[in-house]
């Protein structure tokens, strides 16, 4: 149906993506900011941006036209907190897992960018089902910060990095207090001491424009990364009394400024609790929660501190005592009273099955329908997996919905994304159509019929 | 425990003793019995109404649709399944099934519920007895914990109404199997499927050979793998040879070894082989283990490259428990592809959905809706009502239990679940779950909903979870 208008795209793909513009007319429409779908809508895809989308939209003269009528289209998956590309196996698979590194020095000053593989077989799986972004976060190792986590495109492309170094990631549940040592008394020590010796680290640096200038062009550093600042300088004094490299008190220093994201694992109802109150002492800190299995249970707290919830949807067994009060019904209780909740993937296959996320979506729809449950509505489900979580970084202007001047990452389903039997059938990432083809498909295609031919099997591609 | 060998000694006395006073004594003691089911199920079904469910669509688990239909309920068992014409006994509770569907409760042919229960501390971790690649003696109803939260679960979220409980696969040989009921119970036996044959768990590939190779021990290759297997199955056919003649001939009873014992229950065709297995070449190995020993291998658990065998997987009538879509997690399931369920169905095979995982049992349903639209995008016919066999009717045919329950046949077992919508729908719930004719689950009843001793008084008790 779609197929053969789509394939005339693809040959008109040769063209720059940026000069393009393409209008995809017919389809129920899903802006994804929490609005219910509009049937029969337009998308204007232009320069690789969202020109409009909705009912009552012009279609530009010289555009390139895609029939979307009885199909869905939505902005892509945005996968809320992942390992996405860093691990081509999980498991014994050597050499190819990158999201932790348990026998490096550093924590905070990790920077998971380079570690990503745009390669990885994990990526276009995902890309074929519709996610187009993901934030990737590092895996704690030997301290209870992870380091720097990214925000990805899926594009079939060397330049995986939306943007690099956009929020620390750190652990101070139960995790947190074994990394610590085993306690949470000891992850909160080993975290404000962290903050201490960052915040030192700032008073004492000298600023780059009172630093020496090199006289050689050699010996000038050239700052990309806005962490190798001044902090690195030799003669940056730092107290006797330290347990941070430099590297890792000089990253904290964003964070502790608010320039960077702090990204907090609890699950705890009480460590909800004591995270919200570090912005007492701290209060700079862009904290953003994930995980939060017992939030329901002070979710008026978490309302009160605007603070964003990454929540994993459908988490609903006491699988540890810090999730004692694990409801499927967390995500819709928390909505209910005003948290900014979007659905991630922690601990729950997140390095490669983030396709899942548009299901336990469609799960929190169908609680809707259970007495004494409580859910979340169509739109909002779907928001919580495109817009929300790149609200929840400060993207949300950039990415995650169909408005006017955001990335044009578009999917067109077969039908409604949140039905595990739809399946994406176009994917576009900043307005550049995606193939759909994986290992999986070709694999599929060798062995859909298994009789015997002229030639063995591995002759078959 | 001695009492079910001592009553079979006392019978062999007075066997004797009536024999003396005609014949000569025979020089050999007759053989004594052992008993197979030591640990019997106490399981009873709990009371259930007269229950007629009108105007659902019924899927009945055999590939069998109708649409309007009747399904009737009672005394434990399924009075009647048909259209709109089906007679109903009066007094009958009526449950207007307009818009709704019934099918078969689910099985979950792949579970450890119980073994690694929730909270997943490692005091409660009783899955593996990972301290010999040969570890047939352990049998995984020893490890259960009823008090498990993941069974209730399953039940309200999934419809679960029967599951195998296996031991893990760090070991070549796991232990035994043990088939449950999904109702709870203080007691393993009292949630033990009655009449349920047992099963062996078996594993080949990587991770026996990490968990052993890893402590300089063999197996350290899936070639030791292979020949710690096939040794261990030398030793089963001696052991059977002597208990054979034991049995016929009487005499000195051989030494019992427990591990052997369900080794030979293999050999004889009395339990089931469960076998953890994911890549197609050494499925094929272990179909030809299996002939050089003289057993069947009942089911391939993971099975994600059924796909590339499934001629071979049919010719040997050999089910596949498979997932959806899980993949890449480790080297052997690096080939998985969401076809895999469809195309294993297609080839004449018996397909099946497993969860192996406590979220995951409690969408199997999704899993299988998802096969099914990879499935027909791919060009297969398949109907609704034809995947249904991938949860109920093909996991109890596996489990040795179809004649008892996985479809909708009348006086067959009364283990039905209604949907509120169409189960391949993410928008379907279960509205209610019966097992033996009893309403165990019922969505619109608070009261109707399991509490584990563990979750008492926590907060979220009593939660819808």
């Amino acid at each position: 149906m779609i197929r053969p208008l789509l394939a005339a795209l693809l040959t008109a793909a040769a063209l720059p993506a940026s000069a393009q513009t393409i209008a995809i007319t017919g389809g129920t429409v899903a802006l994804g900011d929490g609005s219910e779908p509009i049937p029969g809508g337009v998308v204007i895809i232009r320069n690789g941006r969202i020109a409009a989308a909705g009912l009552n939209v012009g279609i530009p003269q010289g555009a390139e036209m895609v029939d979307a009528r009885g199909k869905w289209v939505t902005p892509g998956i945005v996968a809320g907190f992942s390992r996405l590309g860093l691990s081509e196996i999980d498991l014994g698979g050597d050499g190819t897992t990158d999201d932790k590194a348990n026998g490096g020095p550093f924590g905070a000053a990790i920077d998971i960018a380079p570690a990503v593989n745009p390669n990885s077989s994990t990526i276009p799986v995902n890309r074929a089902d519709g996610i187009t972004r993901a934030i990737v976060a590092p895996n704690v190792a030997k301290s209870i910060f992870a380091g720097q986590g990214a925000v990805i495109d899926l594009g079939a492309d060397m330049e995986p990095i939306t943007r690099a170094r956009l929020f620390q990631f750190v652990e101070l549940g139960e995790t947190g207090a074994d990394t610590a040592g085993g306690s949470r008394a000891s992850a909160y020590v080993l975290f404000r001491n962290a903050l201490k010796e960052a915040s030192e680290l700032r008073r004492y640096g000298p600023a780059i424009s009172s630093a020496r200038e090199p006289t050689e062009e050699i010996d000038r550093p050239i700052v990309r990364n806005p962490n190798e600042s001044r902090e690195y300088e030799p003669d940056a004094r730092r107290s006797e009394d330290v347990l941070l490299t430099r590297f890792d008190a000089a990253a904290l220093v964003l964070v502790l400024q608010g320039r960077q994201y702090l990204l907090i694992h609890v699950e705890r109802a009480r460590d909800i609790l004591n995270v919200l109150n570090l912005k007492r002492d701290y209060p700079l800190l862009k904290i953003v929660l994930v995980g939060a299995s017992e939030g329901w249970l002070v979710a008026d707290n978490i309302a009160a501190s605007r603070v964003p919830v990454i929540a994993s949807a459908v988490n609903d067994l006491p699988s540890s005592f810090e999730q004692l009060a694990a409801t499927q019904s967390n995500v819709g209780r928390m909505r209910d009273a005003g948290v900014e909740v979007s659905i991630g993937m922690i601990d729950d296959n997140d390095t490669r099955f983030l396709f899942n996320e548009r299901q336990y979506a469609g799960n929190l729809v169908a609680l809707e329908n259970v007495p004494g449950a409580r859910g979340v509505r169509w739109g909002e489900a779907l928001a919580m997996i495109t817009s929300r979580p790149a609200e929840a970084l400060g993207l949300g202007r950039d990415l995650g919905s169909l408005a006017p001047g955001r990335r044009a990452d578009v999917v067109i389903w077969s039908g409604d994304p949140l039905q595990v039997s739809s399946n994406a059938e176009a994917v576009f990432i900043d307005g550049v159509q995606q193939p759909m083809d994986t290992r999986q498909t070709k694999l599929r295609e060798r062995y859909k019929d298994l009789s015997r031919g002229v030639l063995p099997e591995a002759y078959r591609r | 425990m001695m009492k079910p060998k001592g009553v079979g000694s006392v019978l062999a006395v007075a066997l004797l003793s009536a024999c003396a006073q005609l014949t000569p004594p025979p020089k050999k003691a007759a053989p004594v019995r052992i008993n197979q089911d030591p640990y019997p199920s106490t399981y009873h079904r709990y009371p259930g109404a007269l229950t007629v469910i009108r105007g659902a669509t019924v899927f009945d688990g055999e590939g069998g649709r109708i649409d309007g239909g009747t399904v009737i309920l009672a005394d434990g068992v399924i009075q009647a399944v048909g259209g709109t014409d089906t007679a109903v006994p009066a007094g009958a509770y009526e449950v207007d099934g307009t818009g709704k569907f019934v099918t078969p409760g689910v099985i979950d042919v792949h579970s450890h519920l119980g073994d690694y229960p929730s909270p997943g501390t490692q005091s409660l971790s009783d899955g593996n007895e990972a301290t010999s690649p040969v570890r047939a003696e352990v049998w995984a109803e020893h490890s259960v914990w009823p008090q498990d939260p993941g069974f209730s679960r399953a039940l309200m979220n999934g419809g679960v109404t029967a599951l195998q409980v296996l031991p893990g696969s760090a070991n070549l040989f796991g232990g035994r199997s043990v088939t449950l009921k999904n109702v709870p119970a203080r007691t393993v036996q009292g949630m033990k499927f009655p009449g349920a044959p047992y099963g062996l768990k078996m594993a080949c590939g990587e991770n026996p050979k990490r968990v052993y190779g890893s402590k300089g021990q063999m197996p350290q290759t899936r070639m030791g793998n292979v020949a710690v297997t096939r040794a261990t199955w030398i030793k089963a056919q001696a052991y059977k040879r002597k208990w054979d003649k034991y049995n016929k001939n009487g005499g000195d009873m051989p030494e019992r070894d427990l591990a052997m014992d369900t080794l030979m229950g293999v050999l004889a065709g009395k339990i089931i082989v469960h076998n953890h297995c994911y890549r197609a070449d050494e499925m094929a190995v272990m179909i030809d283990v299996a002939k050089e020993f003289g057993y069947k291998v009942g089911t391939f658990h993971h099975a994600v490259e059924s796909y590339k065998i499934a001629d071979l997987l049919a010719a040997n009538g050999i089910c596949s428990a498979m997932w959806a879509d899980w993949w890449g997690f480790k080297m052997e399931a690096y080939d998985g592809i969401k076809e895999n369920i469809p195309l294993v169905d297609k080839a004449g095979a018996c397909a099946i959905v497993h969860s192996d995982d406590p979220n995951g049992i409690q969408r199997l349903n999704q899993e299988a809706a998802k096969a099914l639209a990879d499935g027909r995008r791919m060009g297969l016919n398949i109907s609704d009502e034809h995947a249904w066999t991938w949860l109920s009717y093909n996991p109890a045919k596996a489990l040795g239990i179809a004649d008892k329950t996985g479809s909708l046949k009348t006086g067959k077992m009364a283990d039905v679940v209604l949907w509120n919508a169409n189960p391949f729908s993410t928008y379907a719930r279960p509205e209610r779950v019966w097992i033996d004719g009893a309403l165990m689950y019922f969505s619109g009843n608070p009261r109707l909903r399991p509490v584990s001793d563990f979750e008492l008084g926590q907060p979220g008790e009593g939660d819808v979870k």
